[in-house]
């Protein structure tokens, strides 16, 4: 059974904060078809397109026919532990400092036959989920879970290490203005966040969504994303204490080019949605990327909430749309610069949300609820990439399936 | 001795002094709020080019961005509908013997203390009249409600039904414009009409009647509680910008004593 985790002591400041060390990366370009697919919290395999082998490990031509057509695709995840063993020490930092570990082999209802990481609460000969997930290093590896859940199963260890569960960790809210806020910090808070700061900007106007937060036990503290200071100061203050920033600031209005006569709206989006992302990692992102390895509540993730038309432009929001594409191109720039850290950079894609500014546009609509569960499940299962939302989903299966005809109906008119 | 030579005597010996009646330019300072679908004024933001390191060694400075109307500023005739096709109407173009002059304040601070709302009406302006003279044509007329001691929230002082503030009514304003003939107007409220200005007819009257008829407006200022009711002298220039039809300034003005 699992030990539940309980809040960590008060950090001894005598003791060095250890440095982050990271699982083994190297990966053959094949083999990152399982990287993606866990970076959406998919399981898949290689199917073999000739004969239909389910393979593993991903290779680049099936080893029963040779052929060289082999598509991930989404596999039953069932099968039974064969056997197992706990690794008591490694010549690898990352593994030696968490010993022991425990690792098995599980053979698959589908038929391999794989090694795999294996949950603490997983019995001898079990039948077990295979879970595809992302380690510290950001490749997908396979972990045996209980076919059934157990007491505190999220707090295993080696579970642990491989998502962005907020259970008490501390977390910053960058807009305590945003509709989202009060939903997310509730949805946290019960998942088990230890503190919820929330940013507020402009403290001089009335901000409508205070009175929830406070209500809550959110601390309020100022936070202007288009102010280089603002942001400075409050890394100044709480940076070694985020151990889960969430970037929900956003600036938006409708209208594509020839629709605005000007670039205002433009530079506000951009200040706001791109400027500001880049403003936050400045200043909290170093503090974040030295603090992965900090026990229990250590530095974790870095979520962007963006919208889905940052994978293809929505002329009616089209010069908004713009801002969430380089905000998004921002975003895996960050993946490469907090790579080595470990430090996870999860997007939360999201179509028209329930705001004053999709007011006009028809349902289905995100709600705010809906959007703070979401980003819960992307926190708790580790992922890089959540879409929330029916238009969210299809959008990205549209954009999976092909990009150039995505933006073709995207932008002819009268699209549905 | 020369006027001016007699003046340079005056500051050095502390017989006329300098009273500073900007606020510091800071991210925080309230701007105007109008609703989302307009456009917006910036606030005033600051980015470092440099501080002495490696995008420059020996030097510090920084790029700033904000709007013409941020902070303690100036109005030009060019920014209300009214003064727009006023010949000289943009602070590049107006005469700079303007940016000079006298000055007398009307203390409102009491009624605007007791009022939200608190008007400048014909009424107030008699009885200031009553008891200092005439306002004398040309001068700048200052309203002083001790607005600028407030902060944060309390400043704009934003509610459901919009900003509540201390200003002139239509009457009074166009009072001072029409017949006493003032050069401009100031206040240290977020602009020179009342909070609930919109409401009135014509709306935002102050804007209205004063660019209409080629005069100027300050706001944000502070300092007013230092300044006599009349006799001082004001220096309000604006950056001399293009075309432009306001700008942030530093406002000083010269006192006796």
């Amino acid at each position: 059974m699992t030990q539940p985790l309980t809040p960590p002591p008060k950090k001894n400041p005598e003791k060095r904060t250890l440095s982050p060390t990271l699982p083994p990366e190297a990966r053959s370009r094949a083999a990152m078809g399982l990287t993606a697919a866990a970076a959406e919290g998919r399981f898949a395999l290689q199917v073999c397109g000739e004969c239909g082998a389910t393979l593993y490990p991903a290779r680049d031509a099936c080893n029963r026919c040779l052929s060289v057509d082999l598509r991930w695709q989404d596999i039953d995840p069932r099968g039974e532990l064969l056997a197992e063993t706990t690794v008591r020490t490694s010549t690898n930092l990352y593994f030696r400092e968490r010993a022991p570990w425990r690792t098995g082999t599980v053979r698959m209802d589908a038929g391999p036959v794989v090694i795999c990481h294996v949950h603490g609460d997983v019995g001898p000969r079990a039948r077990v989920v295979l879970s595809n997930r992302l380690d510290r290093a950001g490749q997908g590896v396979l972990l045996a879970m209980p076919e059934a859940p157990t007491p505190h199963m999220e707090d295993d260890p080696q579970l642990r290490a491989m998502t962005s569960d907020p259970k008490l960790r501390r977390v910053l809210i960058v807009d305590a203005r945003s509709e989202n806020a009060p939903a997310i910090a509730a949805a946290l808070l019960q998942a088990g966040a230890a503190t919820i700061f929330a940013g507020e900007a402009q403290s001089w106007r009335p901000n409508p969504q205070r009175a929830a937060l406070l209500a809550l036990g959110v601390q309020l503290l100022p936070l202007d994303v288009t102010d280089a200071g603002s942001v400075r100061e409050l890394a100044g203050e709480i940076g070694g204490k985020v151990d889960i920033l969430i970037n929900n600031a956003r600036f938006m209005r409708p209208g594509g080019v020839l629709q605005r006569g000007d670039t205002a709206f433009a530079q506000q989006e951009f200040d706001v949605n791109v400027l500001g992302l880049m403003r936050l990692a400045q200043a909290f992102g170093p503090a974040m990327c030295a603090r992965t390895a900090d026990g229990v509540n250590s530095a974790v993730a870095w979520v962007n909430i963006l919208s889905a038309y940052a994978l293809v432009n929505a002329p009616e929001f089209g010069s908004f749309a713009a801002s969430q594409a380089a905000a998004l191109s921002l975003g895996q720039s960050l993946r490469g610069e907090f790579r080595a850290s470990g430090l996870r950079v999860m997007h939360v894609f999201v179509g028209p949300t329930e705001d004053d500014w999709h007011q006009p546009l028809p349902p289905p609509k995100v709600a705010p609820a809906a959007l703070a569960a979401d980003l819960l499940r992307g926190l708790q299962a580790g992922l890089e990439d959540v879409h929330s939302g029916d238009v969210a989903k299809e959008l990205a299966e549209r954009f999976r399936a092909g990009p150039k005809v995505l933006e073709r109906e995207m932008t002819m008119g009268g699209r549905s | 001795m020369s006027a001016l030579a007699e003046l340079s005597q005056a500051l050095a010996s502390g017989a006329v002094r300098v009273v500073d009646l900007t606020h510091t330019l800071d991210p925080d300072f309230p701007v105007i709020v109008l609703p989302p679908e307009f456009g917006q004024c910036a606030p005033f933001r600051m980015e470092e080019i440099s501080a002495y390191d490696h995008r420059g060694p020996a030097w510090k400075w920084n790029n700033f961005s904000m709007g013409e109307h941020t902070g303690t500023h100036f109005d030009a005739p060019k920014h209300w509908i009214s003064g727009r096709d006023l010949p000289n109407g943009a602070v590049d173009e107006i005469d700079p013997s303007v940016f000079v002059g006298p000055v007398v304040v009307i203390d409102c601070s009491e009624g605007a203390a007791q009022n939200d709302d608190y008007e400048l009406t014909p009424d107030v302006i008699a009885a200031w009249e009553a008891e200092h003279g005439r306002i004398p044509a040309d001068a700048w007329v200052l309203l002083r409600s001790d607005w600028s001691k407030r902060s944060g929230a309390a400043y704009l002082n934003l509610r459901d039904d919009g900003p509540h503030s201390p200003g002139p009514t239509p009457e009074a304003i166009r009072l001072l414009v029409e017949d006493r003939g003032i050069r401009g107007f100031g206040t240290e409220t977020i602009g020179t009409d009342a909070g609930q200005g919109g409401h009135y007819t014509p709306p935002y009257p102050a804007h209205f009647t004063l660019h209409g008829a080629g005069k100027y407006g300050l706001q944000c200022l502070r300092n007013l509680d230092q300044l006599p009711p009349t006799g001082a002298v004001l220096l309000a220039a604006p950056l001399k910008i293009k075309g432009g039809t306001g700008s942030p300034l530093r406002v000083m003005a010269l006192i006796e004593g």
